[in-house]
């Protein structure tokens, strides 16, 4: 009897102390987010931004105690679930459309992140570690299938002084839907009537010619092992694994190499009105620095009908990820950091009274 | 235990015992139910899925009906989608699986219960279980990492050169291809063949092989007329259940296959199956009817599933009545 009843002490003792130790981290946070600190967010969809946002989510966990939960499921799932309410945001690669738009009665801001470039990978023997130059009526054509040899005298005049070779072009795409595909035939696109008519613009497309590579690892294994092949991977991947990638023509004329720069002036040369939704593609933009295969990922988010707490939670996580030290975290791991009007503008956008900066 | 005795003559024996086992019937008749029940749980899920399947894809089947099964196109831009080249893919994956697959897990299946040392037997069947342990996206890893290029500098070019006549052997080499996706799967499914058939062939009464060699015949002989028709049945349940892991196989051949929706003549060219398809573009797919024709693959699949499946329970069932070969298998 005295012995259980001693366990009964010590296990209620434990009990406590436990209490004691879950309440920690949010009194570490204190002040108005208290309330939030508790709580935590579910999010799910683009895994494009995945590495960027699981380092923000977790930063942001270690600064504030508020846990966000990811799961980087895709753009379409991202958009189906934000849809049926399963997750308390969501997150994509391309925009909604106006009939998801509606399904969800307008009730939704798209909030930009960062910007992701789409660079041309490929493996053409004899040029060397040349950086290749391409325009847009070039890449169009080798896309749809009608520019089909390497030493193409199209090819060979944006290229002088490259040795090219006399071999057939293989085409490389992405075979699972992704929004590096949404990306680059947005672009494709753009720059050509007859690739907006025939294919379009969508995560996944009835691509004219090539073979499907399953992930940028997929399509970089292709691409690496084949002659004459090329194919598109993001910028961040290119550079993490060494690939040569070319040098672009845009808008203005300009050859543009790839890099973090460029792809951020491609998202300062668009003029967005004060009460843009943010939906807006970027690609082949006008600036003369601007890298033409750019775009935004957005997170999406309600604009009413959440609960109070954790739209506050919401709200407070986008104030944090607009400030220059997170977008900082996102050039390290080269995602291009937004630029400065985009960030004012989304600043803007955040509802009621200013909360505690991190 | 000296109270116990001490207890015993005061309630009869017989009024015990009764209660004992009305209490171990009770307990008999709950484990039937549950037992009962989770064994109900199998065909009510597997309802769901199905009817799940047909509701997702009614928006599909309403649009395509049975020209999905037919045409070829698949623009999730235009919302045109046709199956026939996954279909296509599918079965000829599989196909070339089997073509390559049979033949080598059966002699290894017979060598390994006729003729094989004692001391060969046991590892080599743990080995082959092993094999069947690989995540599928090993097998796809390697197969891009090592089986691709070596086929694509010597055997694809040998091919092509040797049965240029063929349409089979045509074209570019790519290297992604319907023959890859071929091979890697005859790897994928060969331990489950081997290993059922094996121990169908272990199953065979030595009474069989001792009448063979008794009438004369050599080992080799007693196994072709006296061991192998004796297992026929089992030995084609088997190679059904390979056929159905290959249908279904997903990862290892997406990252093979070259994923292309287009049907060629030439096993060099690139292919895509159901189950790559709906990999693939299942996470990203935004439109309904994107969504609901993915689905009615699925639902494709399913149906093609069951008929395989079905047959290879059916033949191994013949077997284990007549005989109890293949019992083992299951």
């Amino acid at each position: 009897m005295l012995i259980r009843s001693y366990h009964l002490a010590a296990s209620l003792g434990l009990a406590t102390l436990a209490c004691g130790g879950d309440k920690a981290p949010g009194d570490g946070a204190g002040g108005a987010s208290s309330a939030a600190a508790r709580s935590t967010l579910t999010g799910a969809g683009a895994t494009f931004p995945n590495p960027i946002y699981t380092k923000w989510f977790d930063t942001y966990a270690k600064s504030t105690g508020v846990r966000i939960n990811y799961q980087s499921i895709g753009s379409g799932g991202g958009i189906r679930q934000f849809t049926e309410r399963t997750v308390d945001f969501g997150a994509t690669d391309g925009p909604m459309n106006d009939a998801q738009i509606r399904a969800v009665q307008g009730n939704v801001v798209h909030i930009p992140t960062v910007i992701g470039a789409v660079v041309l990978t490929y493996n053409v023997p004899g040029a060397g570690s040349a950086k290749l130059r391409f325009d847009a009526p070039t890449i169009a054509d080798v896309f749809l299938g009608r520019l089909t040899k390497w030493n193409d005298r199209r090819i060979a005049a944006l290229n002088p002084g490259v040795n090219l070779p006399d071999r057939d072009i293989i085409v490389v795409h992405r075979s699972d839907g992704s929004g590096t595909t949404y990306v680059f035939v947005d672009y494709l696109s753009k720059i050509s009537p007859e690739w907006k008519q025939k294919v379009g613009t969508a995560t996944s497309v009835n691509w004219p010619v090539g073979l499907g590579g399953k992930g940028n690892e997929g399509v970089t294994q292709q691409v690496k092992q084949t002659e004459g092949a090329i194919g598109y991977v993001e910028l961040i991947y290119a550079i993490s694994n060494d690939l040569p990638y070319a040098t672009v023509k845009n808008a203005s004329g300009n050859f543009v190499e790839p890099t973090l720069q460029t792809s951020t002036a491609a998202a300062s040369g668009v003029d967005l009105p004060p009460d843009t939704d943010f939906r807006v593609s970027i690609t082949n933009a006008s600036g003369p620095n601007a890298y033409p295969i750019t775009s935004f990922t957005w997170l999406l988010i309600r604009k009413e009908g959440q609960d109070p707490a954790k739209a506050q939670a919401i709200w407070d996580f986008v104030r944090w990820m607009s400030n220059a030290e997170a977008q900082r975290l996102a050039a390290d791991l080269h995602y291009a950091p937004l630029p400065m009007p985009v960030i004012e503008l989304v600043q803007a956008r955040i509802p009621g009274s200013p909360a505690p900066s991190p | 235990m000296t109270t116990s005795l001490a207890s015993e003559p005061s309630t009869p024996p017989d009024v015990q015992e009764s209660r004992s086992l009305e209490l171990a019937s009770y307990g008999d008749r709950v484990f039937r139910w549950l037992l009962t029940l989770g064994a109900l749980f199998i065909p009510v899920l597997l309802g769901f899925l199905v009817y799940e399947l047909w509701q997702g894809s009614r928006l599909a089947i309403g649009e395509f009906g049975l020209s999905f099964v037919t045409t070829s196109t698949w623009d999730p831009v235009a919302e045109e989608f046709g199956a026939l080249p996954l279909i296509f893919g599918t079965l000829i994956s599989a196909t070339i699986a089997l073509v390559i697959a049979v033949p080598l897990s059966l002699g290894v299946a017979i060598y390994l219960s006729e003729f094989a040392p004692k001391s060969v037997r046991q590892p080599v069947a743990f080995l082959i279980s092993l094999l069947a342990a690989i995540p599928s996206v090993v097998y796809g890893l390697w197969g891009i990492f090592v089986l691709i290029p070596l086929l694509r500098t010597t055997a694809f070019p040998f091919l092509r050169d040797a049965f240029a006549f063929l349409p089979l052997f045509q074209g570019p080499i790519y290297g992604p291809s319907m023959f890859s996706a071929g091979i890697i799967l005859a790897i994928m499914v060969m331990p489950y063949i081997m290993s059922v058939s094996r121990e169908v062939l272990l199953a065979v009464p030595d009474s069989q092989r001792e009448a063979a060699l008794g009438l004369g015949a050599t080992r080799w002989e007693a196994v072709i007329t006296a061991v192998l028709p004796y297992a026929r049945s089992g030995i084609a349940g088997a190679v059904i259940l390979g056929l159905g892991r290959a249908l279904g196989e997903t990862m290892a051949v997406t990252m093979v296959i070259g994923n292309r929706h287009e049907i060629a003549a030439s096993l060099f060219a690139p292919g895509y199956t159901m189950a790559a398809a709906i990999a693939n573009e299942f996470s990203e797919a935004v439109g309904d009817m994107h969504l609901s024709a993915l689905a009615y693959v699925a639902f494709l699949l399913f149906v093609v599933t069951v008929l395989v499946n079905a047959g290879a329970r059916l033949l191994i069932w013949r077997v284990a009545r007549g005989s109890g070969i293949g019992s083992k298998a299951l």
